[in-house]
């Protein structure tokens, strides 16, 4: 059996991720931070959505792009920013520019005997913005085609974390 | 199956589309889609929800269009709350019911599908991290020859 995932929102700005893996912190950080292996995991085949590229310069000052496509939209959609502090093999912060109400997100990897407890923070920069993303990506009154739209506008957001 | 009811009635069946379009809702419970049917099962909410699918209104319109006491149309009205079709908020003395699921229910399904994406991208990581384990291992050996 895996592992379980929990999501929880800690505040009014921030959502908590957390994961425990089977392995030491220097292989789960190797894994999210080298793009060929990056690639294999983070567009799972359930969510509909695969790399056209993903180019990460994984370290501070450094800054990523990843470009996905969708059944569902004609143009990729590319996803940016750049790494705050990536501090091997413990913890990475990086920017999500791609809307200047995107997140700033920190990810832990911290050793728990031969397991790794995996922290992912993502700092909204207000409630407001926080809600809007929930919102956005909720299905809300309206015709059916703009629920669709916004389903999949949905998909397309959570790919961006 | 929500296909032609949304055809029917004329406004979306927001619950039981997600559920069926998307693997992503978790809102789709059996419950939750038994409670949506049930509530679609009288004519009067029907007619409720044809309502608001053009116009929010409040319970005491609703009664009057119906002709139909308060106490009726608040019981109808919750069934349908209960069953994530409409949601109320009362502003001063006026409760106004429109079509849609809660705000704190729309936030849950949120979190929850957010959760289920995390959970599908770790357990493909798990994938990697035990080879990587694997070949930790291998190079290990080589390296003690």
């Amino acid at each position: 059996m895996n592992n379980p995932t929990t999501v929880e929102r800690k505040s009014e700005r921030e959502l908590v991720v957390t994961r425990t893996f089977n392995g030491p912190p220097h292989i789960v950080f190797e894994a999210w931070t080298k793009p060929e292996l990056l690639k294999r995991w983070w567009t799972p085949k359930s969510i509909g959505i695969s790399f056209v590229s993903c180019e990460a310069d994984v370290r501070t000052g450094g800054t990523y792009r990843f470009v996905f496509s969708h059944a569902a939209s004609e143009e990729p959609m590319a996803f940016f920013g750049r790494y705050i502090e990536v501090t091997p093999p413990s913890r990475i912060v990086w920017t999500n520019e791609e809307s200047a109400d995107g997140p700033v997100s920190t990810v832990t990897f911290e050793e728990k005997g031969d397991q790794t407890l995996l922290v992912l923070h993502e700092l909204y920069p207000s409630k407001q913005t926080l809600d809007e993303a929930i919102a956005s990506g909720s299905t809300g009154t309206g015709a059916a085609g703009e629920q669709f739209e916004q389903l999949d506008e949905l998909l397309v957001t959570l790919v961006r974390s | 199956m929500a296909g032609p009811m949304q055809l029917a009635l004329g406004f979306p069946l927001h619950t039981a589309y997600s559920c069926y379009i998307l693997n992503l809702m978790v809102q789709c419970q059996r419950v939750h889609l038994d409670a949506s049917f049930a509530a679609l099962s009288d004519a009067t909410r029907r007619g409720i929800l044809e309502r608001l699918g053009r116009a929010d209104a409040s319970i005491t319109d609703l009664a009057e269009k119906f002709h139909m006491t308060l106490t009726g149309m608040k019981k109808h009205v919750g069934v349908l709350e209960q069953a994530g079709l409409v949601t109320t908020e009362k502003v001063g003395r006026v409760r106004t019911c429109k079509l849609g699921i809660h705000r704190l229910e729309e936030e849950a399904a949120w979190i929850e599908r957010y959760r289920q994406l995390w959970e599908a991208r770790f357990d493909e990581l798990d994938k990697i991290v035990e080879e990587l384990k694997l070949d930790g291992r291998v190079d290990g050996r080589k390296k003690r020859k």
